[in-house]
């Protein structure tokens, strides 16, 4: 290749460097995009709901969104799975019954968690927040992707018929390339 | 905002009365995509979190939130769809 003359090179560089300050780049930093990337990891009821409000919700402000949903999240976009979701009973202080904190001790007890899943379902049915099925569909309704962590399905036994349609089976370099470039990141 | 009564003539009404977080959005993004631009939506919702929410929603999306007008347990919100 022939020399470019020392001046022209020079100037080309300053040209490019003004060009990436002007767009608030920084030089080898991937841009950032109206992009928001979340990893769903629980499969109760209660961490349900948050990936898929704020997914769905992400979707409608014209952000591109999408779910990984990895390990015990896997069970909120199973076909059956996701319809029996329940709220654990015990290991969570903040657990009430009207203005009486449940004693951490009396969640073990038989029923505990299926009381805490209806008490969970009628706040959610007063406020009229849609249930998990109708969330998920919602989502995809926006265009959000839904991803499914494929080393998990593999270790839980989980196939993608299994899965709700739509569903894209990746890996974890995926999810890490689209995340790389968002502007939002959460980890639920 | 006590005059965006008189000077907003919606044409268009949505009902999520009794709905919380995050459904008033959700059928307002929805409603929004059925009127043309420059058209006002009127939203009329209980849930008071839907303010903040709905201008945050205008600031990202390029429409523009009028603002609402308060009843006792009543907002309505009206949104501008953009040009």
């Amino acid at each position: 290749m022939a020399d470019i003359d020392p001046s022209i090179k020079q100037y080309v560089d300053q040209r490019v460097q003004e060009a990436i300050k002007a767009a608030g780049l920084v030089p080898g930093v991937p841009p950032r995009r109206n992009r928001m990337a979340i990893v769903s990891s629980k499969g109760s009821l209660d961490m349900a709901y948050m990936p898929l409000i704020l997914g769905s919700t992400g979707g409608a402000m014209d952000m591109e969104v999408a779910i990984f949903f990895t390990f015990y999240g896997l069970q909120i976009i199973h076909k059956t799975g996701n319809k029996k979701l329940q709220v654990p009973s015990i290991g969570n202080p903040a657990m009430k019954r009207g203005a009486m904190v449940v004693p951490s001790i009396v969640g073990m007890l038989p029923g505990m968690t299926a009381m805490a899943t209806m008490m969970m379902k009628g706040w959610m049915a007063k406020e009229k927040v849609p249930s998990v099925p109708d969330l998920l569909e919602m989502c995809q309704e926006a265009g959000v992707k839904i991803m499914a962590c494929q080393m998990s399905m593999d270790v839980m036994g989980i196939k993608k018929e299994d899965l709700i349609d739509g569903v894209e089976c990746v890996g974890a370099g995926t999810y890490l390339g689209y995340a790389a470039e968002a502007s939002i990141t959460l980890f639920i | 905002m006590s005059n965006l009564k008189e000077t907003v003539k919606p044409d268009q009404t949505l009902d999520v009365r009794g709905m919380g977080c995050p459904m008033p959005l959700l059928k307002a993004k929805k409603a929004v995509e059925t009127i043309s631009g420059g058209q006002v939506l009127e939203v009329v919702g209980t849930d008071p979190g839907s303010k903040s929410d709905f201008a945050s929603w205008a600031e990202k999306t390029g429409n523009e939130y009028l603002g609402y007008t308060e009843e006792p347990g009543l907002f309505k919100h009206y949104l501008r769809k953009k040009k």
